[in-house]
């Protein structure tokens, strides 16, 4: 434990005595009790007497120096310390370290701030649109010359997107079925309507629900990996040597992940679509309706342009999943931390752009009266 | 050997990040054959200008030319057929973590050739026997040592069979053995196929070990501070500070 006494000298000066173990456990008190009465002793020289310190370690260096800082040079000094902790006390410039010698950047306006986050939408923009236009050409390419898409990759790649979403995907969409048949059959019923909950299922999944849903799993499963895999690229500069090898990074990672998107997203839609029909099905029949009864009203409302409704929307969620994820996956800087923004960021963009593109296709398909 | 005309002429070079330079007009010549060595205190800018060297990272100013061709000017196929000329080795090795080490090595063949499957495997394997890795052709990068990684990561480098090879950092994290089995093996590589070397580092035994010729960069004065045999420069260099990086000496802290 560390004390202080504090008494005046003969010759006017006022001395404080510390004594004991002066560490990080055991200085607190001693601290401001030596600052108080450096302050109350304003008009005296003062002497830190350290005679009966018994151990001193850097938490204690930092009471004296801080002691000592605290009048202009000379006015406090430390007396009698001993030779081991003097060693430890004559490493540092007091007026030096008790000013901090790297401060904080200036903070910043509020217009520069503006700008700066104007300027990275902007290269944000930009860096989209080179990515949509390059890989719009290797996919061009791809299609000219299929020999050239590495297929072993892009199978490897189909069943991780594909089939292991499989479980998923069949979970949510037969729970959006039943919820769905039965939030809507109660008020129905009332009504004596319970049959046309089937035209509700039969619509809203084939034509919005089913793709959209899939394509929100998707972007959270795989866009996320997408991002993730080739974020981790980019850190271990493989990204770079396949560039040095001169071999096109969007060709080589992201037409392999667009392509099995395409071939997967489809499929995965249309057993989502049925899976769900399958969940309202077994829902109406506590309310009824045979499956039978569920099959003919869902076949005499749903016709084939609702179902190509959704299943041409699905090609093209698929390559904006696939897309946003491999581009945040490149955009990647350096550290684990960037992975994992590069993660959050393609799902995040994922989302938004879905919901976005899904109502554009909303108002082209009520133009076009589909 | 040594001998002939430059296989790179790097002229007038500045390089930086957001036009801020970091190296400024900076000039000099590989010979072919030659082990050529960029050394520098840390952050001095040596694997950014390697970067600049193999046309990953655009300069502010200036030109690299590999063996006639400028790299900085050259765009689609003109560039492709730059890149086949060299080889990288990066610091981390960055062997693709999915693929075995004769996958990694088979690449560059697949892409490049229109060899057989056997015909490319034979040659991959050749690649790794070469840097003693022919037992590990099955094995994934994680399940090597990081010395393995390297050097399965130079017979990647080498799959094409390039005239020059870049090395950023080849003994950074390696044991004093291991490294200098690696010194051995640019050394061996260097004298029986007569590949020009082009490696960054600042291990000082490395240095010794292998380098026909450095040159040393520093940012003080944003550029090369001195060129030429790192054994005559230890003791005949007339600036301080080089004198001092080849005697690893450390500098008097300010007071």
């Amino acid at each position: 434990m560390a004390t202080l006494a504090i008494s005046d000298a003969p010759d006017g000066r006022r001395v404080l005595a510390l004594s004991g173990r002066l560490d990080a456990n055991s200085i607190r008190r001693v601290w401001a009790e030596g600052r108080a009465a450096i302050a109350a002793a304003s008009r005296q020289r003062v002497v830190v007497d350290a005679t009966n310190v018994d151990y001193c370690d850097g938490a204690g260096i930092a009471l004296l120096v801080d002691l000592i800082a605290q009048r202009k040079p000379g006015d406090v000094q430390v007396a009698n310390l001993a030779p081991a902790f003097e060693a430890l006390l004559s490493q540092f410039d007091v007026r030096e370290v008790e000013r901090d010698q790297d401060p904080p950047p200036r903070p910043r306006g509020g217009i520069e701030d503006i700008g700066i986050i104007a300027a990275g939408i902007g290269n944000d923009l930009r860096d989209q649109v080179v990515f949509v236009g390059e890989t719009a050409a290797a996919l061009w390419y791809a299609l000219l010359h299929p020999a050239s898409v590495r297929w072993k990759d892009v199978w490897r790649i189909c069943e991780r997107v594909g089939a292991d979403a499989l479980p998923i995907v069949a979970l949510i969409s037969f729970l959006l079925g039943v919820i769905l048949a039965f939030q809507s059959a109660i008020p129905m019923r009332r009504f004596g309507a319970e049959i046309f909950v089937a035209d509700l299922i039969g619509l809203a999944m084939l034509r919005e629900l089913g793709p959209l849903m899939t394509a929100i799993l998707l972007a959270g499963r795989s866009g996320a990996a997408f991002a993730a895999e080739i974020g981790t690229m980019t850190v271990n500069q493989e990204v770079d040597a396949l560039t040095t090898m001169g071999l096109d990074p969007v060709r080589f990672l992201v037409t392999p992940r667009i392509i099995a998107a395409l071939l997967m997203t489809p499929l995965l839609t249309l057993f989502a679509d049925l899976i769900s029909l399958l969940g309202g099905a077994l829902t109406l029949q506590s309310f009824s309706i045979p499956f039978v009864t569920f099959v003919h009203e869902v076949e005499a409302i749903v016709d084939y342009s609702d179902f190509m409704a959704g299943f041409v929307k699905s090609f093209v969620f698929a390559i904006l999943i696939a897309g946003i994820g491999c581009l945040r996956g490149l955009q990647t800087t350096a550290g684990a931390s960037s992975v994992g923004n590069a993660a959050t960021r393609a799902v995040v963009s994922g989302i938004v752009l879905l919901v976005a593109v899904d109502g554009i296709f909303a108002v082209v398909y009520y133009l076009l009266d589909i | 050997m040594v001998s002939g005309q430059p296989i790179i002429r790097v002229r007038d070079l500045t390089v930086g990040y957001a036009d801020v330079p970091l190296l400024e007009h900076v000039s000099f010549d590989v010979r072919p054959g030659e082990i050529f060595v960029i050394l520098g205190g840390s952050g001095s800018g040596k694997s950014t200008l390697l970067k600049h060297m193999i046309g990953l990272d655009e300069p502010i100013g200036g030109s690299v030319l590999i063996d006639g061709a400028d790299i900085v000017a050259a765009r689609g196929d003109a560039r492709r057929a730059i890149l086949r000329k060299i080889g990288v080795m990066y610091q981390s090795g960055a062997l693709f973590g999915s693929m075995t080490l004769a996958q990694n090595v088979r690449l560059p063949l697949e892409e490049y050739t229109d060899l057989t499957s056997d015909e490319i495997e034979l040659i991959a394997r050749m690649k790794l026997s070469l840097v003693g890795l022919a037992l590990f052709t099955g094995h994934l990068p994680a399940e090597v040592s990081g010395g393995m990684q390297k050097r399965a990561a130079i017979a990647r480098a080498m799959a094409l069979d390039p005239m020059i090879l870049f090395l950023d950092e080849p003994s950074a994290g390696l044991d004093p053995i291991t490294s200098a089995e690696l010194d051995a093996l640019i050394k061996r590589l260097s004298r029986n196929l007569g590949v020009t070397f082009v490696v960054v580092t600042h291990e000082l035994p490395s240095i010794f070990a292998i380098a026909d010729r450095v040159i040393m960069i520093d940012r003080r004065v944003k550029g090369i501070i001195a060129e030429g045999d790192p054994r005559k420069l230890r003791t005949e260099s007339t600036d301080p500070w080089v004198r001092q990086f080849f005697n690893r000496e450390a500098e008097p802290l300010p007071t």
